[in-house]
């Protein structure tokens, strides 16, 4: 009975999707391309590894990549933002045996972390593979996992999304591991072999999902569980360990505080694209679990869970901060600040499921909350976009310190490089002020909505987490006085200065960081609606 | 019983033709070829293939016809789709034929693997005790041979005396299990048992049964703690042999018993899914399970040679194979197949990779594999596939194998009874099995070569078979209704 009502409601939901057909004249599958197309890319580029010139081998990668941000651009101008439900939907049977469908789809939350994605990936092949090993090889490793990234922001079904997710997983281990520094053996399989240990558990949670439900897809699970049956799925000890499996998975893919173990080496060891394209991409998979799937498919297990939930991410928060203060390694200490910007979205986020009413049929007690609900969940997709461009500009700064001097990359190592590089001291001052927040900056926005938030919801916890934001601005501003102040010393003296591509890579990025600060409302726009939807519905 | 011989023969098609061809490969051998030593090994390899290659397609065109020569075999979906998937892989074992430097006989190599591929396709069918034992003992005995075909190597010679006597205690178990079934039952039939032991209910006379043969199960699955042949004969035996054992044999074993064990003893499963656990076969099927997954994922962490973690990798891999043979009579025996079918080609082709190597040099050691990346890139890649398929990684059949294996077993009882929490401990080791086998992924792609290797030649058959493997493994994996959709 329940069921039934629920799947009617499903196809009430998808009602739009003629209209949408009809505001896009040819039916192209636009999604699919914006997934395929850079895998496309990888396998040309592994079948003609021999045949390609140097420079060839260089910039074919870049152009596949730059794929996805025309592709997304096209879809940005689709798109509507006043729906909330998902646009550009493809659905095709799959595996009928399990009811597996290739369903795809993207809200306002894909679209945001699709424009990332398309703006992060080429740069990250841009810049700093100049001198790069087997530029083909690396160039089709690195599409294969762009294509896996885009395909985890838009697969509505399990079965796909889960593919995607742990494909992602090869080509990043061989790009740390071949082309990564020292000690990158180590942190590669650390980084693999924690990701598939957590995410095997999410399978084993979804496989109990699907033996009591017979569906994998998200909207479908979704409505099974609004419709209030997920809390009796299993009887309810069994459903606490479902979610248990699939908050593991997602948990260490953030990572919350104390999964981020493989994080720092597998950040610092990976060579720099690689390490741009992990922490701005690739780390907002499970952030992105967490508002696709956790949340929506165990809304009372979430809201169960999230004081504890809350004070872990609040432990990541300073504890991050306080561990990157300590790193003399440019590239943890960075690696450390990103593990902290991430663990605000998990701040709001666990805020909002803790002080969300859990039941929708009291909307009175919503009121008071949804206010601070609405721009806590507004913060976090900001921080994850803007996290993405600050933590990437960053590793491209350390990336550069490392490329002019052999490797260099400790605290004690630089000393007024901005005597002698005063762009590139300009450039990276900015992304390191934007990392840290300031106001007319794109960091300022997300923090400050995140606060603003966590403050009407958990008072305690938002001031606790200031210690973050000061332990980041230390941390952040002796990075900033130590490497580009004081007299030049160490290697230092006589840095050359960014050239033409570098302030081509890093360009960008910085525009953005001013347009997105001083016009929070570009990005704002897409989300709104939904955010506005999720607040009176979600928690 | 209607003796119906022309049906008999029909059925029996792809049989005859194994036979006629193992035949007609040692004849032509012995009037022909053996005087031209040149030649000598592609008429084997030529002749072998087409004698598979047509049995193929006959048990592919045979169709269900149920029951034949008054139920002494059983051809249905399961039956065929085994059949058809054991003669490949055999196919593909025989494409790894080593070199004429390498092995003095080809001819009789290929007709002992023809009979011991007969032996498997029969397996597929039996559908009555003494069927079932002749079939699994032509197997194992052409088996015991091809392990110690290699009569210059003594590894090869333990492997096949060792796997002999292991395998004959089990057959012995296994006949005093079936005597002990026949005459509770006075009938040899899986469908008239079944019948009997219905009526009879549980007798402590069962019980002793069901232990010997789960005893001769455990052995042909290399289940934990009956494994201990499967290192030194994974090691020691040549690679198309050790493809052979580790792929076809395993897939028609698990077939004959879950027959065997479902609709024959399917009265006295027990039930594991809650607790309390009832006694049946059931809860020593889930025991061994357990065991074969904790032995063989930590075994092959300590392993240093190739051949040796493939074995520890195969325990594992029948560990979780087990869980599914308890889970097939309820839900159905596709996911089980598909696990079977797809670890067979994953594991022939990662043979195929060592044989194909040991042509250049000796393949011991997991360093042996450095460096294959640029001695072979076609080897290096296909080992990519094999290994990642193995290890579970999507969208290879390996991951969709586990994965609906596991869903079908969690679709008898939840997370809430024993099996869920094999279910558990079998998604947690999987994880482990991750490190191992990036272990060898690392060692073929990633370390550089030793100073003095050279490029490896691979023979045309062998790089075909190879590519084959791998290409179905990923299409499988992309199109796994395929398989499933057939039972």
């Amino acid at each position: 009975m329940h069921r039934e009502r629920t799947r009617n409601e499903y196809e009430k939901e998808n009602e739009w999707q003629p209209a949408a057909a009809r505001r896009c004249p040819v039916n192209i599958p636009l999604l699919s391309l914006l997934i395929f197309t850079p895998w496309v890319g990888a396998l040309l580029l592994f079948v003609l590894r021999r045949r390609l010139s140097a420079s060839l081998g260089r910039i074919l990668p870049i152009l596949f990549s730059l794929s996805t941000l025309i592709l997304g651009g096209i879809v940005l101008a689709r798109f509507n933002p006043v729906i909330t439900g998902m646009q550009f939907t493809e659905k095709h049977a799959w595996i009928t045996a399990l009811n597996v469908h290739y369903h795809i789809g993207l809200d306002g939350l894909s679209l945001v972390l699709v424009l990332l994605t398309g703006i992060i990936s080429p740069l990250a092949l841009f810049g700093p593979t100049r001198q790069v090993r087997c530029p083909a090889i690396h160039g089709a490793l690195f599409l294969l996992l762009q294509g896996s990234a885009l395909g985890v922001f838009l697969a509505l079904d399990f079965f796909p999304w889960f593919v995607f997710w742990e494909l992602s997983l090869v080509p990043a281990f061989f790009l740390i591991k071949l082309w990564g520094g020292p000690g990158a053996a180590r942190a590669a399989y650390q980084f693999v072999i924690y990701t598939i240990g957590g995410s095997a558990f999410m399978l084993l949670g979804f496989a109990a999902i699907f033996a009591e439900t017979r569906t994998f897809d998200f909207l479908e699970l979704k409505l099974i569980s609004m419709g209030g049956q997920a809390p009796i799925l299993f009887g309810g000890a069994a459903t606490t360990w479902v979610f248990l499996g699939v908050l593991l998975g997602l948990a260490v893919k953030v990572p919350l505080f104390p999964f981020h173990a493989w994080l720092p080496p597998a950040y610092a060891e990976a060579p720099t694209g690689t390490s741009m394209f992990l922490t701005s991409v690739m780390s907002k998979m499970g952030a992105y679990g967490f508002l696709r799937i956790l949340w929506p498919l165990f809304p009372l297990q979430f809201h169960a869970a999230a004081p504890i939930l809350l004070w872990l991410a609040l432990g990541g928060v300073v504890l991050s901060a306080f561990a990157a203060m300590k790193q003399t390694d440019l590239k943890r200490m960075v690696a450390y600040s990103s593990i902290n910007h991430l663990s605000y979205c998990l701040l709001a986020m666990c805020a909002v499921a803790t002080a969300g009413p859990v039941n929708p049929a009291f909307p009175a007690v919503m009121i008071g909350t949804s206010e601070s609900g609405i721009a806590a969940l507004s913060g976090t997709i900001l921080q994850l976009f803007n996290h993405g461009l600050s933590a990437a500009a960053l590793f491209f700064c350390v990336g550069v310190l490392e490329s002019r001097t052999g490797g260099l990359r400790g605290l004690g190592d630089f000393g007024g490089v901005r005597t002698a590089a005063p762009v590139f001291a300009g450039l990276c001052g900015i992304a390191l002020f934007s990392s840290l927040g300031l106001p007319g900056l794109n960091g300022f926005i997300g923090e400050f909505l995140i606060f603003r938030g966590v403050f009407g919801l958990a008072p305690w916890v938002a001031a606790v987490a200031t210690l973050g934001l000061l332990a980041t601005a230390l941390f952040l501003l002796t990075f900033w006085q130590r490497v580009f102040h004081g007299p030049a010393t160490g290697a230092g003296v006589n840095f050359r200065d960014l050239d033409a591509t570098e302030i081509a890579t890093l360009g960008p990025l910085i525009v953005l960081m001013f347009v997105l600060g001083i016009f929070p409302q570009l990005l704002a726009g897409l989300i709104n609606p939904l955010v506005t939807t999720w607040a009176a519905t979600l928690p | 019983m209607n003796a119906d011989y022309a049906g008999l023969f029909r059925a029996l098609l792809p049989e005859t033709h194994l036979v006629v061809g193992a035949l007609l490969v040692l004849t032509i051998d012995m009037i022909w070829a053996r005087h031209r030593p040149a030649n000598r090994h592609h008429v084997a390899l030529l002749l072998g293939i087409i004698a598979l290659l047509t049995a193929g397609y006959a048990a592919i065109t045979s169709g269900a016809s149920g029951h034949i020569y008054g139920g002494m075999l059983k051809l249905d979906q399961l039956a065929i789709a085994t059949r058809t998937a054991v003669i490949v892989l055999a196919a593909l074992a025989l494409a790894l034929l080593p070199d004429s430097r390498r092995m003095n006989h080809p001819a009789e190599f290929t007709a002992i693997l023809l009979f011991a591929t007969t032996g498997f396709t029969l397996m597929a069918a039996a559908n009555n005790l003494l069927v079932a034992f002749l079939a699994l003992e032509l197997a194992s005995l052409s088996l015991y041979v091809l392990a110690g075909f290699d009569k210059t190597s003594p590894e090869s010679a333990e492997a096949g005396l060792k796997y002999f006597l292991f395998g004959g205690m089990a057959a012995a178990f296994l006949l005093f299990g079936f005597s002990l079934l026949y005459g509770l039952t006075g009938s040899l039939g899986l469908e008239q048992i079944a019948t009997q032991l219905v009526m009879q209910g549980q007798s402590p006379l069962l019980v002793v049964a069901l232990v010997m043969v789960l005893v001769a199960f455990g052995f042909k699955a290399a289940a934990a703690p009956f494994h201990l042949w499967a290192p030194d004969v994974y090691q020691g035996a040549p690679a198309p042999a050790a493809a052979l054992i580790a792929s076809a044999s395993k897939l028609a074993g698990l077939v004959l018993f879950t027959r065997l064990l479902w609709p024959g003893l399917g009265s006295a499963v027990g039930t594991i899914a809650h607790v309390p656990v009832t006694v049946g076969w059931a809860p020593v099927v889930a025991l061994l399970s357990g065991a074969s997954l904790l032995l063989g994922n930590i075994g092959a962490l300590a392993q240093t040679n190739v051949r040796r973690l493939l074995a520890y990798s195969a325990i594992a891999h029948a560990g979780a194979l087990l869980l599914g043979v308890i889970a097939a009579g309820r839900i159905g025996v596709g996911p089980l197949f598909y696990y079977a079918a797809t670890y067979g080609l994953a594991t022939v082709g990662a043979f195929g990779v060592i044989a194909a190597l040991e042509s250049a040099g000796p393949v011991h050691q997991l360093t042996d594999l450095a460096g294959l990346h640029k001695r072979s890139p076609l080897l290096a890649g296909c080992l990519a596939v094999f290994i990642l398929s193995l290890a579970g990684i999507p969208p290879l059949a390996g991951f969709f194998g586990k994965f609906s294996v596991f869903a079908s077993v969690l679709q008898l009882g939840g997370l809430a009874g024993p099996v869920g929490w094999l279910v558990i401990l079998a998604i947690a080791l999987s994880a482990v099995a991750l490190y191992y086998y990036l272990l060898i992924l690392k060692q073929a792609l990633v370390a550089a070569p030793v100073a003095d290797a050279t490029p490896v030649r691979v023979t045309d058959p062998a790089a075909i078979a190879l590519l084959l493997a791998a290409s179905l493994i990923v299409a499988l994996g992309l199109w796994p209704s395929a398989v499933l959709e057939l039972f």
